[in-house]
């Protein structure tokens, strides 16, 4: 178990401020992110190739946008509810964005409370945030029904151009996957955190490795990320 | 151990972040609901967009209490992606400059 951050007997050289700082760490021949759990270095450059990802999808989205002569439909009012016999612009939406920032508020304090070893708080927050999670995959499943009883398809919709479906199904099927595989972790992480695996060392179902802490911050870098795609989705898809 | 570096932080700065991006989400919805149309709705969606982001990464993913080394490595190579936009808008413009020439004839 050389590998296990929490064996490491080396000391944490000092914060250099600037590119001085930069330039020590990535020549110390040694890890070149001091102070950081190797797990929450590759989930970072996990989020750098899936920030790409999306990226591809969103500027893929901008291409087919710009590039047809026929009329983008009108996301304001394609995501249209009607409350009484009121239609009201983006209500859905609007619910879904603020369910996901409340699901990020609470994951950041359950990994605050996580450090703190404070197991019961955390756990609950982190149940707290996979209900607002699988609660807005909720939301979202029920919109794909909306849209594809209207006759939304990939190839083809009522509305104008006919990109806007393959669009929309892409990039709001991505993110939805995302989530799903989030809420997923969450409840397992919430298990892990409620029964004390962190405190008392057992090992993971998966990876028969002892955990710590940090595996909630792993977690949250995650979590966040998925509220971040979010706010792009949301900006470029719904409100350009 | 790791975890003696680990991130922590008062409660008060992470309520305070999630009130500042409901604020933030309030506001780019109020662009849709006032139907601001034109470079105003675009602009004021950017900037809305732009904080929301830089917030969540910056303080709920706590990157500014990283070292720059990580810092460096996670945001720079986001710069490629402001290439591609570009390109893909000259690319998208010529090939709507070769619909309008080669679909549109005689409308």
């Amino acid at each position: 178990m050389e590998e296990s951050s929490s064996t490491e007997p080396i000391t944490i050289p000092p914060h250099i401020k600037g590119n001085k700082g930069v330039a020590a760490d990535w020549s110390s021949d040694q890890k070149a992110f001091k102070g950081v759990p190797w797990g929450k270095a590759m989930m970072w450059i996990f989020l750098v190739s899936d920030t790409f990802v999306f990226s591809i999808f969103l500027i893929s989205y901008m291409t087919v946008r710009k590039s047809t002569k026929v009329e983008w439909p009108n996301a304001s009012e394609v995501f249209a509810l009607h409350v009484g016999h009121v239609s009201v612009p983006l209500l859905l939406i609007a619910i879904m964005t603020f369910i996901l920032i409340t699901s990020s508020g609470t994951m950041a304090m359950a990994v605050k409370y996580g450090y703190e070893k404070k197991r019961i708080p955390c756990a609950i927050l982190i149940l707290i945030t996979a209900i607002f999670g699988a609660s807005f995959v909720g939301m979202q499943a029920f919109e794909w029904t909306k849209l594809i009883q209207e006759g939304v398809r990939p190839w083809d919709n009522p509305f104008g151009a006919p990109q806007f479906g393959a669009v929309f199904f892409m990039v709001t099927g991505f993110h939805g996957t995302h989530v799903t595989i989030g809420v997923i972790f969450l409840f397992i992480m919430a298990r892990k955190v409620w029964r004390g695996d962190f405190d008392t060392g057992r090992r993971g179902f998966f990876t028969s490795q002892k955990s710590d802490y940090e595996a909630i911050e792993i977690m949250g870098l995650y979590w966040h990320f998925v509220d971040l795609v979010w706010v792009f989705i949301f900006a470029f898809f719904y409100l350009w | 151990m790791a975890s003696k570096e680990g991130q922590q932080h008062p409660i008060g700065i992470y309520l305070w972040i999630w009130g500042l991006l409901f604020v933030l989400s309030a506001f780019s919805y109020a662009v849709d609901w006032y139907q601001l149309q034109g470079m105003l709705r675009w602009s004021l969606i950017l900037i809305f967009m732009m904080l929301k982001a830089g917030f969540i990464c910056a303080i709920f993913m706590h990157m500014v209490w990283e070292r720059l080394a990580l810092i460096y490595a996670i945001l720079l190579p986001c710069i490629a992606i402001l290439f591609l936009m570009v390109f893909m808008i000259s690319e998208s413009g010529y090939t709507l400059w070769t619909r309008m020439v080669y679909f549109m004839v005689g409308m």
